[in-house]
C-alpha cells in the first residue's frame, strides 16, 4: 500500500532566519503592517509504500530524522496524507 | 619522507583542484580521491574541498556526507588521522557529525566573496601545528551559508575545550562584527574535534598559497597540516 507523506521542516526557534527576515522587512512597503514572526521552512512531499500505515509513518519519520532535517538546526513534523490508491 | 595529502572530489567540488595544487606547492604529494571510492588511496591526511557538492540540494553537505568515501574518512579519523574540511568541506564535516554545530545561511542574506583575517584560537590542530595562539593569517572566503550555529551546551563546551579553532578578526587580531562576514556565532571561522585531529574551517586556505596570486596566508595552515600528515607517515 502505498501512503503520501508531507514533511515540514523549520529552523528551530531562536535560531536567526535571514530569509524571513528579508519578507518580513518587505511586508510593510506593500501595505501590511500587521504581519511579524515570519519564518521561512521547506516543504517535502514523498509517497512510501509499505505492508502496513504504521510501517509507512515509521519509514517517513527515519527519512525525515536521517536526511530531510538536520537536527542540530532545524525540527520537522510529518504529516500524514489519504492513502494513494 | 614526503606526506600524502588526499583531497576528495565530490560531484559539485569545486577547489578540489586547488587544493591538490596547494599540495604541490607545499611540498606534499597530492593524493585525488574520488567521491565513489572506498578507500583513502594511502593518504597521511585528506581535505574535503569547497564547493557545492550535490549542488548543496536539501542543505550544504546533507547528500555528500552518504558518499561512499565518506567511510573511510571517518575511519581515518576515528584513528587519529588529520581531516580537514575547508568551506563546502566543513558543511559535510559537520552534517556527517564529525564536527559539532552547523553552518546557516548568511546574515546578510547574500554570498560573500572578500579577505577576511582569521586568528588562531587553538594551536596544535591538524591546521594549526605550526601556528601559534594569537596567530593572524589573511585569507578569503566564499560562501552563502557560512554562519556557524551550535546550541548553547555546545558552544559552552567547544569555547570551553578548545575546540574553538578560528575567529574572524581585524588585520591586527581584534574581533567584532565589522570583521565577521556572515554573522557566525562568536565570530568562529573554524572549529576542530575534541582531540585536534578533524578540522573545519569557512576560508580557503588552498587560494593563498601561491605568492604570484597575491597574500599567502594559507601557508601556515598547510605546513600544519603537512607536518600532522607526516605525524603519522
Amino acid at each position: 500500500m502505498k501512503q503520501r507523506f508531507e514533511v515540514l521542516v523549520s529552523l528551530k526557534e531562536g535560531l536567526a532566519d535571514p530569509q524571513g527576515k528579508a519578507i518580513e522587512d518587505a511586508l510593510p512597503s506593500m501595505g501590511w503592517t500587521s504581519v511579524s514572526e515570519v519564518r521561512v521552512g521547506k516543504h517535502i512531499e514523498l509517497t512510501v509504500d509499505a505492508d502496513t500505515e504504521d510501517g509507512a509513518l515509521r519509514v517517513a519519520n527515519q527519512v525525515a530524522e536521517r536526511l530531510l532535517a538536520n537536527p542540530v538546526i532545524e525540527d520537522f513534523r510529518v504529516i500524514s496524507q489519504a492513502e494513494i490508491t | 619522507m614526503t606526506p600524502r595529502i588526499g583531497v576528495v572530489t565530490f560531484p559539485g567540488s569545486l577547489d578540489d583542484r586547488d587544493a591538490l595544487r596547494a599540495v604541490e606547492l607545499m611540498g606534499g604529494r597530492p593524493v585525488p580521491i574520488w567521491h565513489g571510492d572506498t578507500d583513502l588511496g594511502g593518504a597521511d591526511a585528506v581535505i574535503l574541498p569547497g564547493g557545492f557538492a550535490y549542488g548543496d540540494y536539501l542543505r550544504t553537505g546533507a547528500i555528500a556526507r552518504f558518499a561512499p568515501v565518506m567511510d573511510a574518512v571517518r575511519d581515518h579519523a576515528r584513528r587519529g588521522g588529520a581531516v580537514v574540511g575547508i568551506c563546502n568541506g566543513f558543511q559535510i564535516l559537520c552534517e556527517a557529525g564529525l564536527l559539532p554545530g552547523a553552518l546557516a545561511r548568511n546574515r546578510g542574506l547574500t554570498f560573500v566573496c572578500r579577505w577576511v583575517h582569521v586568528r588562531c584560537e587553538r594551536p596544535g590542530t591538524a591546521l594549526t601545528a605550526a601556528a601559534g595562539a594569537g596567530d593572524v593569517t589573511p585569507v578569503p572566503v566564499k560562501h552563502g551559508e557560512g554562519r556557524y550555529v551550535a546550541d548553547r551546551d555546545t558552544l559552552a563546551r567547544i569555547e570551553g575545550d578548545g575546540g574553538v579553532v578560528f575567529r574572524y578578526c581585524s588585520p591586527d587580531g581584534r574581533t567584532g562584527e565589522t570583521w565577521n562576514p556572515n554573522g557566525s556565532t562568536n565570530d568562529i571561522a573554524g572549529v576542530c574535534n575534541e582531540a585536534g585531529n578533524v578540522v573545519g574551517v569557512m576560508p580557503h586556505p588552498e587560494h593563498a598559497v601561491d605568492p604570484d596570486l597575491g597574500p599567502t596566508g594559507g601557508r601556515p595552515l598547510f605546513e600544519s597540516l603537512l607536518a600532522s600528515a607526516l605525524a603519522r607517515v
